[in-house]
């Protein structure tokens, strides 16, 4: 029974670092840009598949840094071509765009690399379990936990300390007033873009790595990053962490007991914290309204 | 100076308002016809009926989204709730249409009524994140509730069952289906066009246009918002439970978020400041939507691709663009 609940609640922390990343990039992009990335799961999915395809060629490790780069490359002219016109828009007109270019990446990504789902490769010494009591505890989970961990960190030691991270903290508090001191929003929201999309590339090529590669795989992930977000509170990046990391938790213990809520127990967690605490656990009172 | 600037506005709106009942007077004659002009077209009955089942509800939608301002990216979950509900009411409860389908509005609407004091405190686009969310549960639930919904296949099994009027049992093949629809259609676009004339419509578009200055007047914007929130529900439901008679099933699609992002898009391009935008939307989509799916695997990307540029070249809809040329 324990060991069941500690195995759960451990697949389900996995699960939720996938959440977390997700909710982190669209988190970032949401201050900044002023824009629901709803595209935000399939260039999460295309940073899978991009590994998927070069992993034979340049190894695992290398693929890490690579795929997700190509998927912030891809990122950027989106950004530049789609989304730069619509600043200082009706939020309806991103999000309605980013709806689109979330239906035509998935179709892409199905036409390309099939419908079915693919396995993801790993190196096999990565994927054995390190001890017989830990049964559940592969290689693979303490990799993907400290490549978050160290990831987390280095964003939030960015954007504490560096010159590009003070203007983006700077900027997602008065945006007008940055730019009348000289800093070029437009190279900065670029930025921001792009650092949330390395975060999803990421968070695509971990999640392929445990859950497999499918083409709904970013629709599937989407929502729950939403439900982060909301439960953390809209405008503090740890607050998605912690909200990621809750549900994914609490969506993984409910997959053991009660397998038929495991989705949505996340909305009904969701339900509970709008009703009890709207702005969520870590939100600012009042903020893109 | 003036008086001719306001006498020739006048003229103007008196020539626009009489343009405007002749273009109504026009869609009705046309909608009145369609099993008679629409397969000389080349097309068949059971278009133009998805075209006025997705018109329903994507007027019902464009009340909160056009004129209240809010923006719902999670309205497929009560046409979804619709349709189930029609599906299980003529499944298990009793086969009688009109039951079935006031069963299925009530089911989308309640819960939308529920779902309402979640989302109303927020404004913009966090409102859209929450309604993205919340929309996506209904989905779950019904994927995963089997027994109840039949999971990922959907619900089967019912059918259009025969309307019992003076004892006589009146079967309802797609012409007579049209109409059934159209009758509704009619009545649903009656009842807006009464909201959006009546103090309560009034206070709806004050919503959109300045929510502060509604506020320092004393008027609860929330309130006003979760009564809009309940009635799109309520309308967008009964499109649901049209849509499942029409199909003969209930499928989780009818849930999904695209479908959710089609509704707003159909409002956009039509037009979301105008009454009869969202079915000059509707139309267009769904005559789109067969073409392209009768000729590519694609489709999705084309629709995708028709999201991406009504935002880009086309935000004011087609009725705002012909509004904009006629006023210029």
């Amino acid at each position: 029974m324990e060991s069941l609940l500690l195995y759960s609640a451990f697949n389900g922390l996995i699960v939720g670092i996938f959440y977390a990343l997700m909710a982190l990039g669209l988190s970032l992009i949401l201050g900044l840009n002023g824009v629901i990335n709803f595209a935000h799961g399939t260039f999460m999915a295309l940073g899978g598949y991009i590994a998927f395809t070069i992993e034979p060629y340049v190894g695992f490790w290398a693929c890490l840094v690579i795929a997700p780069l190509l998927a912030v490359i891809l990122g950027l002219a989106v950004e530049r071509v789609l989304i730069r016109p619509l600043y200082g828009r009706d939020p309806l007109f991103s999000l309605l765009l980013t709806f689109g270019l979330a239906m035509i990446m998935e179709d892409l990504i199905r036409t390309i690399w099939g419908a079915v789902g693919e396995p993801f490769a790993l190196p096999s010494y990565l994927n054995t379990p390190l001890s017989a009591s830990l049964f559940f505890l592969t290689g693979y989970r303490v990799v993907l936990i400290l490549i978050t961990v160290f990831v987390t960190g280095a964003l939030f030691a960015v954007l504490r300390y560096s010159r590009i991270g003070i203007r983006i903290r700077a900027g997602n508090a008065d945006l007008e007033t940055i730019s009348a001191m000289g800093v070029n929003i437009f190279f900065l929201r670029a930025a921001n873009f792009g650092i949330g999309i390395f975060l999803a590339g990421l968070a695509g090529i971990l999640a392929a790595g445990q859950l497999g590669l499918s083409p709904s795989i970013g629709s599937s992930l989407i929502m729950p990053s939403f439900v982060a977000i909301i439960v953390g509170g809209v405008g503090s990046l740890i607050g998605s962490v912690l909200g990621g990391l809750i549900i994914g938790v609490a969506s993984g213990i409910t997959a053991a007991f009660f397998p038929v809520a495991q989705e949505v127990v996340i909305y009904v967690i969701m339900a509970v914290v709008l009703v009890a605490r709207p702005r969520g656990l870590l939100g600012q009172e009042g903020l893109f309204e | 100076m003036s008086t001719s600037i306001e006498t020739k506005l006048a003229t103007h709106h008196g020539a626009a308002s009489g343009g405007r009942v002749i273009a109504a007077a026009v869609i009705w004659v046309a909608l009145l016809f369609v099993p008679f002009w629409l397969p000389m077209l080349g097309g068949y009955t059971d278009l133009a009926t998805r075209a006025l089942i997705y018109a329903i509800a994507a007027s019902g939608l464009n009340l909160l989204l056009g004129y209240t301002g809010g923006l719902s990216f999670g309205h497929a979950a009560y046409f979804g709730l619709g349709a189930y509900g029609t599906g299980l009411c003529l499944l298990y409860v009793a086969p009688s249409l009109p039951l079935a389908i006031v069963a299925g509005t009530l089911l989308g609407g309640i819960v939308g009524i529920l779902v309402g004091p979640m989302v109303m405190k927020r404004k913009g686009i966090y409102f859209a994140m929450i309604t993205i969310a919340f929309g996506q549960m209904f989905y779950f639930v019904a994927v995963r509730w089997n027994g109840l919904t039949g999971g990922e296949d959907g619900l089967t099994g019912f059918s259009r069952v025969p309307v019992h009027i003076g004892g006589e049992a009146i079967k309802l093949g797609p012409e007579r289906f049209y109409y059934l629809v159209l009758v509704l259609f009619a009545v649903v676009m009656a009842v807006i066009w009464q909201i959006l004339r009546s103090p309560l419509g009034h206070s709806f578009v004050a919503v959109r246009e300045n929510t502060t200055r509604l506020r320092f007047l004393g008027v609860a914007v929330d309130k006003q918002i979760w009564v809009a929130f309940a009635i799109s529900t309520f309308i967008v439901a009964l499109a649901g439970s049209l849509n499942a008679l029409l199909t003969g099933f209930a499928s989780p699609d009818n849930l999904d978020w695209p479908l959710s992002g089609s509704f707003v898009v159909i409002c956009v391009l039509g037009g979301m400041r105008s009454f009869w935008g969202p079915f000059l939307g509707a139309v267009i989509f769904i005559v789109a939507q067969d073409y392209l799916s009768s000729v590519t695997q694609n489709w999705m990307s084309f629709i995708g691709l028709i999201f991406i540029l009504a935002v880009l070249f086309f935000p004011q809809g087609l009725l705002g663009f012909l509004k904009g040329r006629a006023r210029s």
